[in-house]
Formats: C-alpha cells, sequence, structure tokens
C-alpha cells in the first residue's frame, strides 16, 4: 500500500493536522523541508490550479498543461532543461531528458495541486534561480549557457547532500529532489523504459519465470 | 501495449484524489471522502484509525490486492489457545467447505503445502500458481537456513480458465438455473494474460473483483435490481420490532428514498454497517438498532503492517527479462513460528505473514530515485549506468500481523459532526496493545535477517522500537469487527450466522462479525461466511422463520 495523502478528518487542532501531513509528505520523499529563503509569495499556485478529481477519465492520455496551469517562465525552463540534461545526457542506450519531455513533466509535477507538491514547487523555483545565480558568480554567465566543464563545476558541489559542504547543503537538497524528479520523468517514457531495459507490459499466454541464464548467475541451479 | 505510467497525469503517482496512483480501480474513495468526514478522539497519531471508504459498485474489491489466504484452525479459536481476545462460535470445520466453494467461484491461484494452520484447500479446487520471480527464488533458497518457508501465496487470478462444464453443477447443485447461469458467467472470463497491475481493474476478468465476476450473473438470473448511489440513512423497523427495508439519500440529488425488503443484509463495510445500526434509533431501540449489548462499534481491528527495504547485489545487472507475472507477488511466507510463540518466547501473542516485493517492474516515479548513498550522488552517464545497474535489485518485505480485539478500540457517533446529507458521522477511539508493537519489531528483525541472508543491506535502518514501525490503524485497510458475532446475545451483535440477536431479519455480512483478525487478509473470510449464511437465511425463510 502506498502512502495516503492526508490525515482523516478530525477535530484534532492545526498543528496535529499539520503534523500528520508532514508525515505523510516526508516518508513519500517528496518534502525535505528546505527553503532557501525566498521572497513571500514567490510559487504561489494560481487560484484557478485544481486537480483531477476523484473519478477522472482514465483511457485518456495526458500531456502537462492538459489538467492544470504550469508555472515555469521561459527562463526557468531553458535553466531546468540544462539541468535535465547534465543529470540525463544522452548516450548509446538514450536520448538526454530533455528530449522526451521531462522538463514539461517538471514542471506538471511542481504546478500540481496537491499537497507535498508545493513543496517541491518551493524548493525547484528556488534551486533553479540558486544555480543561474552560482553559474553568474562563478563564471558571468546563465547555467545554461556554461559549458560541460563549468557546469559540472557547480553540479559536483552540490551532488551528494552528505559530502557537501556547509555553503552548499540547501543547494544539494534541490539536487537530489531534481535528479529524483528528472529520473521517475525519464523511465516513465518509452526511450527511457528502453533505456531502463524494462521488456514487460505485454500479453502473454503463459508466465514462464525467470530464463535459466538468470538462474545461473543466481546459483539457484 | 498497455497504458504506460507516462501516460497519466504525474506519472501515475499517489494524490489525494486518487491515494492508490491514477489508474488506481477505485474513484471516490480513499482515506478522506469530500463531505463524508469522520472524526477521532484523539489527537495523538498512536490514537488515530484512518478510515479508507470505496463509494462505487463493487465497493473494496475494486481495490484489493487479491491475497486470498484462510483463517487456520487457531484462528477461530484464539481465546482457547492463548486467552486472549475471542474465541469464534463456529470452527475451521464449518467454514472449510465453504473455503472450498469460494475459491472455485472466484478463480484463486496457490499451492497446497501442509503446513501448521495454513489449511490446505480440497483437492482440485486451487489453480496452478505461476513461476516464481528471479527473486522470489533467491528469498527462498536463502530464508530456508533461517527456518522460513517460502510458498506460492494464494491470489484471486485465474492462471487458466475456470472449467465451467464440472464447477457449476459442484457449486449449485440442483440449482440448473444458476449452473446455466454461472456457467456462462465463467465463459466469459480469460486466464491472467501476465501484464498490467490487478489494482487497476481486469478487463478480461481474469482476476476477481465483485463488478466483473459477482454481479454479472447475478444481474443475468434476474434475481437483482442495483440501486447505485443509494446511501443508507438508517434501517426501517415496524412496530413489532421488525426491520420492513431501509431509508437512503441519493447522492446525487440529494433527495430520500425507501427500500421495502423482507430481510435486510448489511455489507456496507464493517463501520460502516455499525455507522447505520447506530443511526437506526428508535423508542424501541434507543441505543440504536441491534444494539442491545451495547456491543455495536466495539473491537474494531485493523492489520498489523511494517515494511523494510533491502538493496541485494546479487540482483544487479541480471540478463533483462520479464517480470511483470501476475500484478502482485507470486510467494510469501506464512507464520512460522506456532510453536515458539505458544511456549511464550517471542513477547508477543500473535503471527504475522510476510509479502515480497521484487523484480524489475513498470518504471514509475520511484525509479533511480534516492540512490545517493550507493552512487555517491552521481549523475551525468555514471548515473544512467547506475540506474540500470540497481534497477531490480532492491526487495521489499511487508509484514501482516494479527491485532487482538482490545476494549479501547472502537467506533461511535460523533455527538456534534454530520455529513454533507445530515447524517451522523463515526468518531474512532484507537489503540494498539504491545502484543502489536512488538509483532511489528519482529517483523523488522526478521526482515533485516532475510536481507542480510540474501547477501544484502537494509536500505536505511531496521526500526527497533515497534511503536515507530507500526503502520497507522487502518493504513493497512483490514478493517473487521464493530459487529462481532458470539455464542450469546449479551456479549455479541449477531449469532454464527451474521444473524443479529435482536432484529432476527437483519444480517451483517461483511467483516463486522470478526471476532479476530488473523494474520490472513479478511476478504476471502467474508466471502465464505457470507455464503455460509446465505444458506442458513434460505433455509430460513423456507421453514418461515424469516
Amino acid at each position: 500500500m502506498s502512502t495516503p495523502q492526508r490525515p482523516p478528518h478530525s477535530s484534532m487542532d492545526r498543528r496535529v493536522a499539520i503534523k500528520w501531513m508532514l508525515t505523510a509528505a516526508a516518508s513519500a520523499g517528496v518534502f525535505d523541508g528546505v527553503t532557501f529563503g525566498a521572497e513571500k509569495g514567490q510559487g504561489a499556485l494560481p487560484k484557478n490550479a485544481v486537480g483531477y478529481g476523484t473519478d477522472p477519465d482514465l483511457l485518456k492520455n495526458y500531456k502537462p498543461g492538459d489538467l492544470w496551469p504550469l508555472t515555469l517562465t521561459a527562463g526557468q525552463r531553458v535553466t531546468a532543461a540544462a539541468l535535465c540534461d547534465v543529470i540525463i545526457p544522452a548516450d548509446e542506450k538514450g536520448p538526454n531528458a530533455s528530449a522526451v519531455g521531462v522538463t514539461e513533466f517538471i514542471d506538471e509535477w511542481i504546478s500540481a495541486p496537491y499537497p507535498g507538491h508545493d513543496a517541491d514547487r518551493r524548493l525547484i523555483l528556488e534551486g533553479l534561480a540558486w544555480l543561474d545565480g552560482e553559474a553568474q558568480k562563478r563564471f558571468g554567465q546563465d547555467f545554461s549557457n556554461l559549458i560541460v566543464r563549468q557546469k559540472t563545476a557547480i553540479c559536483d558541489d552540490i551532488c551528494y547532500v552528505a559530502n557537501a559542504k556547509p555553503d552548499f547543503k540547501k543547494a544539494a537538497l534541490f539536487f537530489r529532489r531534481y535528479r529524483d524528479l528528472t529520473a521517475g520523468g525519464y523511465y516513465t517514457t518509452p526511450e527511457g523504459m528502453k533505456d531502463i531495459g524494462f521488456v514487460g507490459n505485454v500479453p502473454s499466454a503463459t508466465f514462464a519465470g525467470p530464463p535459466p541464464e538468470v538462474l545461473k548467475q543466481l546459483g539457484l541451479v | 501495449m498497455f497504458q504506460t505510467t507516462g501516460q497519466a497525469p504525474l506519472r501515475a503517482s499517489p494524490t489525494e484524489d486518487k491515494p492508490f496512483g491514477f489508474y488506481d480501480a477505485t474513484v471516490d474513495g480513499g482515506w478522506q471522502v469530500p463531505g463524508e468526514p469522520y472524526s477521532s478522539a484523539s489527537s495523538a497519531p498512536e490514537r488515530t484509525f484512518w478510515w479508507w471508504r470505496a463509494r462505487m459498485l463493487g465497493g473494496r474489491t475494486n481495490h484489493w490486492g487479491r491475497i486470498s489466504l484462510r483463517n487456520g484452525p487457531y484462528d477461530f479459536k484464539p481465546r482457547s489457545r492463548d486467552g486472549l481476545g475471542f474465541d469464534w462460535p463456529i470452527s475451521y470445520e464449518d467454514v472449510a467447505p465453504y473455503y472450498d466453494k469460494v475459491e472455485m467461484l472466484i478463480g484463486v491461484y496457490g499451492s497446497n503445502e501442509g503446513l501448521e494452520n495454513t489449511p490446505d484447500s480440497s483437492p482440485g479446487v486451487l489453480q496452478p500458481p505461476p513461476a516464481m520471480r528471479a527473486g522470489e527464488q533467491l528469498a527462498k533458497q536463502r530464508a530456508k537456513k533461517l527456518g522460513l518457508p517460502v510458498i506460492p501465496i494464494h491470489r484471486a487470478v485465474l492462471s487458466e480458465r475456470q472449467d465451467a462444464g464440472t464447477i457449476p453443477a459442484k457449486l449449485h447443485p440442483n440449482n440448473p438455473k444458476a449452473q446455466r447461469v454461472l456457467a456462462e458467467a465463467m465463459r466469459q472470463r480469460a486466464a491472467c494474460f501476465w501484464a498490467t497491475d490487478c489494482g487497476r481493474g481486469c478487463s478480461i476478468k481474469a482476476n476477481y473483483q465483485s463488478t466483473t465476476v459477482h454481479l454479472p450473473p447475478a444481474l443475468a438470473s434476474g434475481n437483482l435490481d442495483v440501486l447505485p448511489d443509494a446511501m443508507v440513512r438508517e434501517i426501517n423497523v415496524d412496530a413489532q420490532g421488525k426491520a420492513t427495508g431501509v431509508t437512503y439519500v441519493d447522492r446525487l440529488t440529494g433527495q430520500d428514498g425507501v427500500v421495502k425488503g423482507r430481510v435486510v443484509v448489511l455489507a456496507a463495510s464493517s463501520a460502516e454497517s455499525v455507522r447505520i445500526l447506530l443511526n437506526s434509533k428508535s423508542a424501541r431501540f434507543p441505543q440504536g438498532l441491534a444494539n442491545r449489548s451495547g456491543k455495536v462499534g466495539k473491537y474494531i481491528m485493523d492489520t498489523v503492517g511494517a515494511r523494510l527495504g533491502g538493496h541485494i547485489p546479487l540482483l544487479e545487472n541480471l540478463p533483462l527479462h520479464n517480470e511483470d507475472g501476475a500484478g502482485g507477488a507470486h510467494v510469501y511466507v506464512p507464520w512460522w513460528l506456532y510453536q515458539e510463540q505458544h511456549a511464550g518466547k517471542l513477547g508477543f501473542a500473535r503471527g504475522y505473514h510476510i509479502e515480497f516485493g521484487t523484480g524489475r517492474r513498470m518504471p514509475g516515479m520511484g525509479t533511480g530515485a534516492g540512490l545517493d548513498d550507493l552512487t555517491g550522488g552521481s549523475y551525468g552517464r555514471k548515473f544512467k549506468e547506475d540506474v540500470r545497474r540497481y534497477n531490480g535489485s532492491m526487495v521489499s518485505f511487508a509484514g501482516r500481523g494479527e491485532m487482538i480485539p482490545n476494549d479501547d478500540s472502537f467506533c461511535e457517533l460523533d455527538p456534534n459532526l454530520k455529513d454533507k446529507w445530515g447524517i451522523p458521522v463515526l468518531r474512532f477511539h484507537w489503540k494498539w496493545s504491545e502484543h502489536e508493537t512488538r509483532q511489528a519489531a519482529h517483523m523488522q528483525q526478521t526482515f533485516a535477517a532475510v536481507i542480510e541472508a540474501m547477501g544484502g543491506t537494509v536500505r536505511g535502518k531496521p526500526e527497533t522500537d515497534g511503536a515507530k514501525a507500526i503502520e497507522p490503524g487502518g493504513k493497512i485497510i483490514h478493517e473487521v469487527g464493530g459487529t462481532i458475532m458470539g455464542a450469546e446475545a449479551k456479549s455479541s451483535v449477531t449469532n454464527q450466522w451474521g444473524q443479529t440477536w435482536d432484529v432476527k431479519n437483519v444480517f451483517i455480512n461483511d467483516g463486522g462479525p470478526f471476532v479476530s483478525n488473523a494474520d490472513k487478509n479478511p476478504t476471502l473470510t467474508i466471502m465464505a461466511l457470507a455464503w455460509r449464511a446465505s444458506d442458513y437465511l434460505l433455509e430460513e425463510m423456507r421453514k418461515g422463520n424469516l
């Protein structure tokens, strides 16, 4: 069973209700409790953003923007795409992340009017701004305009929370979340599924179990 | 071939509108239903009960995991065995023939292993279990050294087509019409095509859910009318104290309506049935209907749940192959420490079984996530290699254990809160005892031991504090009790057939009459008891007693 998004309704006070929600969100890995001290009001959802409801059309194929307005400005999208491709570049097994719509997916994710997504929205908007600021500070250019070696210089400082220096801790938490979202967005596309080697989701008359070479590798035959 | 996570909003991940993901077959359901609140007597999380509801045709059968385990002989007489909780007024032998019948009707795969308190089905009843996946086979080999039996699980999924030529006559002897209707319904069902989650619902009717398996033959019999969107307010009673039918509110129009009946059978989910009874107050029944014992709402139970994941290097980089299988797990570990527990060696009184998650399944938002401790925070080409390497090398184990009914876990009407139709709602009281929290801690130790025996490492840390390891009450959605059955009217709500002691033409045939909640998932037992109750009900009608 997966993690519920909200506690039961009750006469419990607001403090307790918020604690419940954070617990639920934290266990789903969507809330890191991070802010960069952003300006007040940044990242507020448009008032007309509503969810897909409790009985949505399951047969339709959905695209980002179909259900709720997206957030990223043209400038933010460029930075977001550049970071997606630093995390998942093209290689012999598959394309880079932005080529298969992962930037748009991240925009959909941070724009969703559901609990937990608001925390990601704040984290990512502030993180993208930090990234361009850091790129300007070090190299006098926005992140997307840096050459690979320059991008890597910044990302190496923030790619692993456990090793990040105190000044980069918050940015590292952003990067960790962004990498998770990029990976989830990418590996759920047809190209990403091919890249990772997913060969299921096809009907068959029988289920044979693992082939002999698998059992052999596991020492089971 | 079939819809993928990438075609759904948010990659099909859970939201408050769809708590089990976008494609979950449950609509208009969840731990929260807009306009239909419930309350908690305590604000402490460990004293709070999460109440799942499914407001749709077929109810929770749209959602369940299809795990179909029989209660064993000990499970019907737990008090006799360890002095705790209550005995059922029936034994395994009373229910066994009905387990056979239900398994043949809905189609259950599995095997007979002859293990303690883990009953075999009669010969020819079960369908063949699917082959074990790679990780399941590795777990079987390694867990054996720890004394844990890894055996085929029983799930309500057709691994082959049902024998429509012979089963109907076994299930409905001397009833040619029922045989004909059922045979036709069975011919409409295909065997599993080994792809897509069962939780999406099954358009080929390979798995069991009420809407595809029970309702079509029932409608074809001509003896069933379905009145959807009807929320029952109360059971109506005549001057003699006999039920005459129900009053309901149409959830779309808000208008009230009445349905009359010779017998009223409640199967609204345990707590919802409690709510209907408590709301059916009259001068004759001031405490609510069928509540002279004061036991309506008492002894609600859920299942003890805890989980732990592990990383198994041996499972990295296995040759690619299709591991979808029958949707859920193909194996499980039944409770294996009956003797040690009975000898008082464990510090908790009841058992649990272990469910498995293994293999390379359809990618979702968890794919490639949370790997930084293994990868050192890699990104770029190295990250892509890492994701391929680790995909399929993670296993997860979930314990599902027995909760003992207690005086602190019950529900009642909230004195103030009402739903959007003005119907009083339930207020829940909840408390785990140390039998449950210690069991949850034991689960964690066991899972860690299995992960290590597989040559792996635990992801995170096993939780040694059972109170922290245990999932919230109601989270496992095995809500039973609240209208317990018994041998005497003063201490129970119904007799062994779910017939209420106080109003003999009112029956309760959901999980409410359960007096214990064995680690075995309750749906199969609910169905077996309902069939047994229906036989009794028909016989009573024939005799003119109803």
